[in-house]
């Protein structure tokens, strides 16, 4: 599904440039749940937008489901971002003028799907995370752990291959925390490639792999006792 | 190109945003109010100058003789100049493709009488020309025509204060008045937009006084009206030729002004045109000043407004849209408000423009302003234009910016 050679990334600050991402490499298969820790600096939110086609890398090879990404102009990366990815941030990202249903249809307008079928493939996605009562609420009227899962939600909404999510519980407590990650196994567990960043080990903990990041390279990449049937290569 | 989804993601942006929504189209708003205001008063204006000289035809000449004040070719200072029929078919023959109408004028000052009732009024002695020369208005009847000078018949058109003294609300038309001793029928009843004294007046061919009045070939004054196929220089110099040629023919020197002049509409109209031209273009600078002044307001708010929204702009790219998607739901969201907006000033304009109405005539020489259909389009388009040009600079910029660095915002 993933599939990243050699992959670097630099970042010019001023004359000097940083070297965030020093040769990468990384597969992740459909299905796995994969988590990424690292400390800030790291260089795993780099990862994760180049992953996502937010940012563009300097060398290397970084295949998304099977297709090469390269020479991505905005209008290629908005086409592709709609149709395989689906985001999830750690400040949920929703849009405040907007109700919770018509937050999670936003993608599939992007998608060119008509308004009705838009907001019944939507209201049925709040149905799964739990909130059909909260459709017409806008965000600031609801809590962290509601935000989150409407933003995931609105992931799912396009059935992407992967879902991204960006310290998806790190503006949570500790109990929407194991909310959120129950519905992130859930995902998984229905098939979807789930690519989680964190710096939390108990979050880390609940996904199949978990793989560290330190300066910009990987330093270990193993399975945790959660893994039954997928395995990784 | 209607696309409803991209209205409805329009109307909610606008509608969950009021405020900065209605502050940018209250700048718009008001820069078209001004404009239309400024326009309508010039135009109110404009009309004045307009109406001042509605009394006369706009191409009318006069021909006028007075006394001479030169000595030349060894006649005398102080000879009376007098036109006569010659002088009149004179111009007719030499001039004929320069001119439109064409009527002599014979001053006359006679008492009409209609049963017990009698005045003393002017009268004209004039051709059927002379009716489209001075703006006559026929209420009732007819004008004066070639069978009548050709027959010297004793006929006469009557002003419409003429008839209310000698006829009160009784009928006039086909009844005979007695003027110095003859009796005229009355064929006609006129109006004049030129005041009372115009309609205290009465018309008699020509033919008829030259007859009756001293059996001469006289007349008193030569009015014309140019072809109006002549621009004003070639009506100007038209003027300039037959004041030259008719000194000439009249034996008069050359420069005697108070001898024989002719008085050219062509000169007034040029210069009331210079300077309602002036006036035009300083309101066009002040006008687009203000519409400039407004542009520039919307362009303002609408860069604050799309830093304000850099954030849900990554939060869309993030979730799939394209770049092109972005700028044209700002450009959009930019042209309707100042399209609605500019409608609103220029409706609000307009309406106050006609609340003004004639009110300010007397005081402030504004007739009747108000704003043409054309620049009504012009301000429209200007603000189309407008609102699009404020709308896409900064909506391409955002749209530019990498998601990351749009999400990071705040």
């Amino acid at each position: 599904m993933i599939r990243i050679e050699k992959l670097h990334k630099s970042y010019p600050i001023g004359k000097e440039s940083i070297h965030v991402l020093k040769g990468i490499d990384l597969h992740i298969k459909e299905g796995e749940f994969v988590s990424i820790m690292g400390s800030s600096g790291s260089g795993k939110s780099t990862l994760l937008n180049i992953v996502g086609l937010l940012d563009i890398h300097d060398e290397g090879n970084y295949y998304l489901n099977g297709e090469l990404i390269k020479d991505m102009n905005e209008k290629k990366a908005a086409i592709l971002r709609n149709k395989f990815l689906g985001f999830v941030f750690q400040s949920f990202n929703l849009i405040s003028y907007k109700t919770a249903l018509e937050n999670v249809a936003l993608p599939l307008y992007y998608k060119g799907v008509n308004r009705k079928e838009r907001l019944e493939i939507a209201m049925e996605y709040l149905e799964k995370v739990g909130l059909k009562e909260w459709a017409n609420h806008l965000p600031n009227e609801l809590s962290g752990g509601q935000k989150q899962r409407v933003a995931i939600a609105r992931a799912l909404v396009t059935k992407p291959k992967v879902v991204l999510a960006d310290e998806p519980t790190g503006a949570l407590d500790s109990t929407t925390t194991d909310s959120v990650m129950d519905l992130l196994k859930d995902i998984n567990n229905e098939g979807m490639t789930v690519f989680v960043i964190t710096h939390e080990e108990e979050v880390a903990a609940q996904t199949k792999r978990i793989v560290r990041l330190k300066d910009g390279v990987i330093v270990s990449d193993e399975l945790t006792k959660n893994t039954n049937s997928v395995s990784h290569v | 190109m209607f696309d409803i989804d991209r209205w409805r993601e329009i109307f909610q942006s606008i509608n969950k945003n009021r405020l900065r929504s209605v502050l940018s189209g209250f700048t718009v708003a008001f820069a078209i109010l001004l404009f239309t205001l400024l326009f309508g008063i010039v135009s109110g204006l404009s009309n004045s100058f307009k109406s001042a000289f509605a009394d006369d035809a706009q191409n009318a000449m006069f021909v006028r003789v007075w006394q001479t004040s030169k000595p030349y070719k060894g006649l005398q200072t102080g000879r009376t100049i007098q036109l006569k029929n010659d002088d009149f078919n004179y111009v007719k023959e030499e001039y004929e493709n320069k001119i439109q109408y064409q009527s002599a004028r014979i001053y006359k000052n006679f008492t009409l009488k209609y049963k017990n009732e009698a005045n003393s009024y002017s009268v004209r002695a004039v051709h059927p020309d002379h009716q489209f020369l001075e703006k006559t208005i026929i209420d009732e009847g007819r004008y004066l025509n070639e069978k009548d000078l050709q027959e010297k018949s004793k006929v006469i058109v009557i002003g419409r204060l003429i008839k209310a003294d000698l006829f009160g609300e009784k009928p006039a038309l086909g009844k005979r008045i007695n003027m110095n001793g003859s009796s005229y029928l009355v064929i006609g009843i006129f109006s004049d937009e030129g005041g009372d004294n115009e309609e205290r007046l009465a018309y008699i061919p020509t033919t008829t006084a030259q007859m009756i009045y001293g059996n001469n070939d006289y007349i008193s004054q030569i009015n014309l009206g140019y072809n109006p196929d002549l621009n004003l220089d070639q009506a100007i110099s038209f003027g300039n030729q037959l004041e030259r040629d008719l000194r000439s023919k009249l034996n008069i020197h050359p420069d005697d002004q108070s001898a024989l002049s002719v008085r050219n509409m062509a000169e007034a109209n040029k210069n009331v045109g210079s300077f309602m031209a002036i006036l035009y273009a300083i309101v066009i600078l002040v006008g687009s000043g203000t519409l400039i002044a407004g542009i520039i307001g919307i362009s303002n708010i609408m860069i604050f407004v799309i830093k304000e929204r850099t954030k849900e702009f990554g939060i869309r790219k993030a979730l799939g849209a394209q770049p092109l998607s972005i700028v044209w739901m700002v450009v959009q969201e930019s042209v309707f408000i100042t399209t609605i907006a500019g409608y609103l000033g220029l409706s609000l304009g307009t309406y106050l423009l006609s609340l003004i109405g004639d009110s300010l005539e007397k005081d402030y020489f504004i007739k009747d302003p108000s704003v043409s259909t054309g620049i009504v389009v012009g301000a429209t388009i200007v603000l189309i234009v407008s609102g699009l040009i404020a709308g896409y600079i900064p909506a391409k910029r955002a749209a530019n910016i990498k998601p990351i660095e749009a999400l990071r915002a705040d």
